[in-house]
């Protein structure tokens, strides 16, 4: 009997495992379901330079729309997956109909948190999370249009720097006292805030949102201070939330994501997860966690692939992810938090620095602004579990892969 | 028409047409090669690494400085390697021959 394989969402890692299963020699039936209209497309150009015009949506999308058929990948777009039955192992679709599988990845990714305010309804308020989202923002960002943007991580400062250098005219509005404050020591925020200041960005921290006011369309946004800001149109970036609805009432195991095993098997022998939506174990963190990363989305579709073809190579990376915006290319590896030691190598002033964190004197993780070489160095680094004197590993000057 | 010549990470040679205008890194990982290029293009993983042959080494022309310093910093590095996300295919290349290099 030919096995079938059901992947559930066709975003990075959904892409990803289907064809990691046709290259391992899967020969049986493949049935991807997804529920944009989409072939499986990288997000992380979205904010950058499909906003800004630069980059054909098609070149985004991870293998051509020819490709799936050529493989004999039964490939549904704009389809929803609302039930999973374990028992009698099918699923049922958003058409009605109940497919049978041998063996089901969950590849559903996250959806983004809503502002709920009064006005949140009105025209010209969006989210950035799917291409539809990309194109229907860039539409709006005229040259002279005030764009307020809610949030200032990521996705945030990187509409913003696309929209200032549109000649947009771009204030965000964060929450707590400093951008990026999720992911960055404060050395790091003061550097970005500051890019973007110089930029012509208006940057406000601090400011609570508590709605949105104007005639059919937005026109201002209210603070919790009573300021307000005019805007023709705003983009809210406040976090996402995994879409586990469809595991949970599966009756899988759920807590902040789908759980899985280091092989991405979740609590059901014959159903993997993979991607923003799972909660796994990290043997080189010591601990679970739940990633929204490319990095993480390729290397677990990889795993659950493999694992699904009878290969088991257990799931341990160091996270690592980039931002991009204006000329600074921000690296990221590894996960910080508030209380590392933090050492700064190189000058923020020549936009060309480090911060390395450190904990009990292990490099634990770093941001490199422009310092590709550390970067490179760094994932090496961690991943071995280097201590670090902080006094040499401030100095520039000292390649990183010497200490 | 212009052909891409393909060593693959377990030695296998293949070839494929390729496609003008995009990178020579979409050109593999539209035709199934084992490549990750996480960062999609962007210069910012060096997940795309391959060798060029040296026969063509001078046609595709020389790495930028931010693919230099990531090409120098991995462990199989050699004089060939390129980032071909960092390339773009054209008429001119038409035979280009190259190997993927290892995951590292
Ligand atoms: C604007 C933006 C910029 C980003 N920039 C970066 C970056 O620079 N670097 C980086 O590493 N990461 C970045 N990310 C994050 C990265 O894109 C995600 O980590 C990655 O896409 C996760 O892949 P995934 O397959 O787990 O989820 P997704 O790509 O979200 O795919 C999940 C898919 O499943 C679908 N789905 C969900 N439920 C169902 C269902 N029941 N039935 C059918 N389909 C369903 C969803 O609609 C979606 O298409 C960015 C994300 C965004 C939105
Ligand atoms: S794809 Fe990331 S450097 Fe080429």
């Amino acid at each position: 009997m030919t096995q079938t394989i059901i992947v559930v969402g066709a975003g990075h890692a959904g892409g990803q495992a289907v064809a990691t299963l046709r290259q391992k020699g899967f020969d049986g039936r493949i049935i991807m379901i997804g529920d944009e209209p989409y072939v499986p497309y990288e997000r992380p150009p979205l904010s950058k330079a499909v906003l800004a015009g630069e980059l054909e949506v098609e070149r985004t999308f991870l293998k051509k729309d020819t490709w799936y058929p050529d493989k004999q990948i039964d490939f549904r777009a704009n389809t929803q997956v609302t039930a999973i039955d374990r028992r009698a192992k099918t699923v049922t679709t958003s058409h009605g109909e109940n497919l049978a599988y041998d063996k089901l990845l969950l590849a559903t990714g996250t959806r983004v948190r809503k502002l709920q305010a009064p006005g949140a309804h009105l025209e010209n308020i969006f989210y950035l999370r799917a291409i539809d989202d990309t194109l229907a923002i860039r539409k709006q960002m005229k040259p002279g249009a005030k764009v307020v943007i809610v949030g200032g991580g990521y996705i945030g400062l990187e509409v913003a720097a696309v929209a200032v250098k549109m000649g947009c005219d771009v204030t965000v509005l964060e929450g707590l006292d400093r951008v990026m404050s999720r992911v960055v020591a404060p050395e790091v925020s003061a550097f970005y805030d500051k890019v973007h200041t110089d930029a012509g960005v208006k940057i406000r921290t601090g400011m609570a949102v508590t709605g949105f006011e104007g005639h059919g369309k937005v026109e201002r946004v209210t603070c919790a201070d009573d300021s307000f800001f005019p805007a023709d149109l705003v983009v809210i970036g406040v976090g996402v939330l995994p879409n586990v609805e469809l595991a949970a009432d599966g009756d899988l195991a759920v807590d902040n994501g789908i759980v899985v095993d280091e092989y991405c098997q979740t609590s059901d022998e014959n159903v993997w997860a993979a991607g923003d939506c799972t909660n796994h174990p990290n043997a080189l963190l010591g601990r679970r966690l739940r990633l929204e990363s490319v990095q993480n989305a390729v290397d677990q579709a990889k795993t659950a692939a493999n694992a699904m073809c009878g290969e088991l190579k257990e799931y341990a990376e160091i996270p690592w992810f980039w931002s991009d915006q204006y000329d600074l290319k921000l690296q990221i590896v590894g996960l910080s938090e508030p209380g590392d030691e933090v050492v700064i190598r190189g000058n923020p002033a020549e936009r060309k620095f480090s911060a390395i964190y450190l904990r009990h004197g292990k490099f634990v993780a770093i941001n490199a602004i422009n310092m590709i070489k550390d970067f490179m160095a760094a994932k090496k680094m961690i991943a071995a579990g280097t201590q670090l004197d902080p006094v040499r590993a401030a100095d520039p000057e000292v390649p990183l892969k010497d200490l | 028409m212009a052909k891409i010549l393909i060593t693959n990470r377990d030695g296998e040679q293949s070839e494929i047409e390729g496609e003008i205008g995009i990178s020579v890194m979409e050109n593999l990982r539209d035709n199934d090669y084992e490549l990750e290029a996480i960062c999609g293009g962007q210069c910012s993983c060096a997940t795309c690494h391959i060798y060029i042959d040296d026969a063509w080494l001078s046609k595709v022309g020389a790495r930028n400085d931010e693919e230099n310093e990531l090409l120098e910093e991995l462990d199989c590095v050699q004089p060939g390697s390129r980032l071909s996300c960092q390339i773009e295919f054209s008429e001119d290349l038409d035979g280009l021959t190259l190997t993927i290099a290892p995951d590292e």
